[in-house]
């Protein structure tokens, strides 16, 4: 009895048909979100008594660098639901996520070189927070490519699947094992935030961006889900359906 | 005819490969004593049916049963009980013969070297034991791995295109072999593109279970127009 | 039960016993990894240039470096010929848990590669001026870092078997999953040539070991039968 649910769920059609109620509401909230936090955190919040104005980057930074980590679970976790329920929606969520989390990571990576040269007077420092995402990227970077490489679309998705898992397995020993490293080879003095520095007025704009990039992160991975539902069910009836019924309200009904 | 229940029964068995399906709708019985062969023209999904039943492939819809019990539960009874013989031979050319076929018998749990000889000998390739595999030819490659069928205890054999390469008496000594299995008890499911010579034998055409449209609309992810 | 269990070990076994004979019969993919590993590690001064200071400083991190990448050069033959010529079929159909034959083969993968890398490593230890109070640590290191290796580096291997030019591919997804054991490797070796204890980096090496152990040869077992059915 339980299970329906959870095939309804496995469902591309449902969940296309269910999200297209969603959108607006995630746009709207998304954008609203950003604009605030982001006005807020670019305009309002207090300078910083070291970093001056330099330190706003965090802005972006910081919530980028949380969502590119939790993109890589989400993307493992679906691969492990479809591995395991043997259901199709799941691996194209996966397949969806696994090019935005590289995304994110090289976002992560460009705000924290661009927030370095002001900071430690260059592009590159081998910091282990810098390192990690850019491990992370590796990472992902060897999701995609294994993804790519099969012709047959489900051996691909359960080839990346594993390799998925096996990379949830490494990551947090790979990010102790880079702070360990790094607090070998560099005395801890170069830290960018010190939990000490940041007031609570510099807090509260970071909350609500980093909601808003969690909204916004969302939305990404719907609409990027949607047109793999609509590249991999084309052949179905309902698909056609769609199409159709679309190009038919706009008057072409030009078919070959 | 046969009171005693199917030994392998196939209901419902459907297969898709890169959104196409080879056959739809599969019902079968096979029992104990038969010889079946699989035929269909190229690209029919012969290979892949008997890679579903020897366990390779698990991309498939419906059930399968073995004796009875859904093979899920049975799979491991089953599989002890299973030969199959693929489309590529399974020899290692830098071993021997024998060698090859001591790796075959863990498989099975183990068999006395002196069967291994004996098996070898069955085939016409006694003398030829310590020879590695990559001096031999193609149709005396194709018997060294005909050779796991004299020490088998298997009840079940899944052969892909078995008699491919074999000279004239090695295609005797083969169907001769078939016949001895299922007179034994035995149940036999073969691939061929030559005609099979044996009396009784069964034929199962991948070409009788049709996609039919009302059923992949059951499907919901794959309806074609 | 006494029955299966001999049952169990005689596959296990026969796969190893197989693969060992077959990696002395292709001595050639035995050799090359570690000539490989010779001549890299000859580029080093003479990119470098021969100044013992900077080669010793240098040492402990460039020959793991170079093992790490000897081990990947050797993954792409482990499930290669069993693909290719039917076995690997059989092997997944045995009445016999996956996870225990590929375990043998990657076994014999490390006693191929892994092992004489090594042994071979003091000797590059020597040409690179390695201090001598860290030519134990690089033993022991090498030691339980090439067999985590020849563990993760299985899963790459069973996942791109099914595909023709897997070779740079495996190296992709591979590497990123090695940093750990290169970090605490070359950690090792360069602690103990500080004449410094190094304990707790071949403590977590051995960590490292145990936990790819564990879950290495599952998750290459569920990745061969996602390759094979390709």
């Amino acid at each position: 009895m339980n299970w329906q649910w959870l095939h309804r769920l496995g469902s591309p059609r449902w969940f296309y048909e269910k999200t297209n109620a969603w959108l607006p509401w995630l746009m709207v909230c998304a954008w609203g979100l950003l604009l605030v936090g982001g006005i807020w955190g670019l305009g309002f919040a207090p300078e910083d008594a070291k970093q001056r104005n330099s330190y706003r980057i965090l802005y972006i930074h910081a919530p980028v660098a949380f969502i590119s980590m939790s993109c890589y679970y989400i993307m493992a976790i679906s691969g492990a639901v479809g591995l395991i329920w043997k259901m199709k929606l799941p691996f194209m969520v996966m397949k969806a996520a696994a090019p935005i989390g590289l995304g994110l990571t090289i976002v992560v990576l460009a705000t924290g070189s661009i927030w370095g040269k002001p900071t430690w007077g260059t592009w590159w420092e081998w910091d282990a927070r810098l390192t990690s995402y850019l491990i992370l990227s590796f990472l992902y970077l060897g999701v995609i490519a294994l993804q790519q490489a099969f012709q047959n679309r489900d051996t691909a998705d359960k080839a990346s699947a594993i390799l998925a898992l096996v990379g949830t397995v490494n990551i947090p020993i790979i990010y102790k094992s880079v702070d360990w490293w790094y607090t070998l080879h560099q005395p801890a003095t170069l830290k960018i935030v010190g939990k000490s520095t940041i007031d609570p007025s510099m807090l509260y704009p970071l909350f609500v961006m980093i909601v808003g990039f969690y909204v916004f992160f969302t939305l990404v991975l719907i609409l990027h889900t949607r047109t793999e539902i609509l590249r991999r069910e084309s052949r179905s009836q309902w698909v056609k359906d769609l199409v159709l019924g679309k190009s038919n309200t706009k008057g072409e009904g030009a078919e070959s | 005819m046969t009171a005693a229940p199917a030994l392998l029964e196939l209901r419902n068995l459907a297969c898709e490969r890169d959104e196409r399906y080879l056959f739809a709708q599969l019902n079968a019985n096979f029992y104990a004593g038969q010889v079946v062969q699989i035929l269909g023209p190229n690209g029919s999904g012969k290979t892949t049916l008997l890679r579903i039943l020897a366990g390779v492939s698990k991309d498939f819809y419906g059930d399968i049963f073995w004796q009875s019990q859904p093979l899920k539960d049975t799979a491991w009874e089953y599989a002890n009980d299973l030969l199959y013989l693929g489309h590529l031979p399974g020899i290692k050319k830098s071993l021997t013969p024998f060698e090859n076929l001591r790796w075959y018998a863990a498989v099975q749990g183990g068999v006395a070297d002196a069967d291994l000889i004996k098996a070898l000998a069955q085939v016409q390739l006694a003398g030829y034991e310590n020879t590695p595999c990559y001096r031999l030819s193609a149709g005396q490659l194709r018997r060294v791995a005909l050779a796991r069928l004299a020490f088998s205890r298997a009840k079940v054999w899944v052969l892909d295109e078995p008699f491919t390469a074999l000279d004239k008496s090695g295609v005797a000594e083969l169907e001769a072999k078939l016949i001895a299995h299922a007179a034994a008890g035995g149940l036999v499911l073969v691939t061929s593109h030559q005609d099979i010579n044996v009396p009784n034998l069964q034929l199962l055409n991948l070409l009788d279970f049709p996609v039919d449209a009302q059923l992949l609309n059951s499907h919901e992810d794959a309806a074609y127009g | 039960m006494a029955n299966l269990s001999s049952f169990a070990s005689s596959l296990f076994w026969a796969t190893f016993k197989r693969d060992l004979i077959l990696a002395f019969r292709h001595k050639g993919d035995m050799v090359n990894p570690l000539v490989f590993f010779l001549i890299a590690i000859t580029m080093i001064p003479l990119a470098l240039g021969p100044e013992k200071a900077v080669l010793m400083r240098i040492a402990p991190g460039i020959i793991w470096v170079m093992a790490l990448l000897a081990t990947l050069l050797s993954l792409d033959s482990l499930f290669r010929s069993d693909f290719d010529d039917g076995s690997l079929e059989q092997l997944l159909i045995a009445p016999y848990p996956l996870a225990l034959s590929v375990f043998a083969k990657i076994l014999v993968h490390w006693l191929a590669t892994g092992l004489p890398l090594t042994l071979m490593a003091p000797l590059l230890g020597v040409m690179l001026s390695l201090p001598a109070n860290a030519f134990a640590a690089l033993c022991y290191s090498l030691l339980l870092g090439t067999a985590a290796m020849s563990l993760i580096g299985a899963v790459g291997a069973a996942l791109t078997v099914s595909l023709r030019k897997g070779g740079v591919l495996i190296s992709l997804i591979v590497m990123p999953l090695y940093i750990p054991i290169l970090i605490f490797g070359a950690s090792a070796v360069q602690t103990a040539a500080l004449g410094e204890a190094y304990n707790m980096q071949l403590a977590v090496l051995g960590a490292g070991l145990a936990i790819a152990l564990l879950l290495a040869p599952l998750a290459a077992a569920g990745a061969l039968r996602v390759s094979v059915n390709a």
